[in-house]
């Protein structure tokens, strides 16, 4: 996509902990819950601010190059 | 910023829960909202809704940690947020859950007399009979002062880890987060993934 941000969040879904932090802080409305069991980031959304990886309260969340 | 939601002020039904136990330990009763509706969202639908966005600790610790400032947002530590952590804590909560249970069942049958304290960290009795004045059965009360406990204790721990790490990290290791979130993973079958 021609406008995508360089970066993009990554969740270690292991370790996340489902508990919707980073859903709620997120600008752009790019994550969402899967099933109660991880967050899981819209990459197509997500513009790599790194809101979520700062509230995240298991820091299970980088802010990534995209590949 | 983004705007306010309506759940973002459920924070408040803390503070009332927690204060009305000051004036009649019975109110702790209320408490069991908090253990049902996040079973009733995870075993119903199969979502971590409650902890998502209705769940008062949630949104008190956040209020106070993220809004309010007080939280010094650092990681929280490796271990508390490891699985053995998490299910030991959960199975630590459930065993002293248990052991409150008990209790009651002995005043229950009369085997053991009502105590009038709140005991915080499962081993500090604080006395608290200026919010009981009688009147209910005795099994009854000492529920409510056995809920109330760990209702307490809990939230001194949330407001601990929110002080010294990330705002809502009572979420890490939250016995009820934990169980609903294994609930959530069973439901949806989740294999274990590697990760990427």
């Amino acid at each position: 996509m021609a406008n995508q941000s360089k970066r993009h969040a990554v969740v270690d879904t292991m370790l996340c902990v489902a508990c919707g932090a980073c859903m709620e802080v997120c600008p752009r409305g790019a994550i969402t819950v899967w099933k109660g069991s991880y967050s899981v980031v819209d990459d197509a959304l997500c513009i790599g601010c790194g809101l979520c990886a700062k509230e995240c309260p298991a820091s299970v969340i980088r802010v990534e190059d995209r590949p | 910023m983004k705007k306010s939601h309506w759940y973002n002020y459920l924070w408040i039904w803390s503070v009332v829960y927690f204060a009305m136990g000051f004036f009649h330990i019975l109110f702790a009763w209320l408490g069991l909202i908090s253990f049902f509706l996040p079973l009733i969202f995870a075993v119903g639908v199969g979502s971590k809704g409650f902890c998502n966005r209705y769940c008062d600790r949630g949104q008190l610790l956040r209020a106070l940690g993220g809004q309010k400032g007080f939280s010094r947002r650092k990681d929280v530590p490796d271990w508390m947020k490891s699985k053995a952590f998490r299910y030991g804590f959960l199975a630590f909560f459930m065993a002293m859950f248990a052991n409150m249970l008990c209790m009651t069942y002995q005043v229950y049958t009369g085997a053991a007399e009502l105590r009038e304290t709140v005991t915080l960290f499962w081993s500090i009795p604080v006395p608290w009979s200026f919010a009981y004045a009688g009147g209910a059965e005795p099994w009854a009360a000492q529920f409510a002062f056995g809920f109330y406990s760990m209702m307490l204790t809990s939230a001194i721990l949330g407001i601990l880890t929110m002080l010294a790490y990330k705002p809502r990290s009572w979420c890490v290791y939250c016995p009820m987060g934990t169980m609903t979130q294994m609930i959530c993973r069973m439901k949806a079958g989740a294999k274990k993934e590697s990760n990427p």
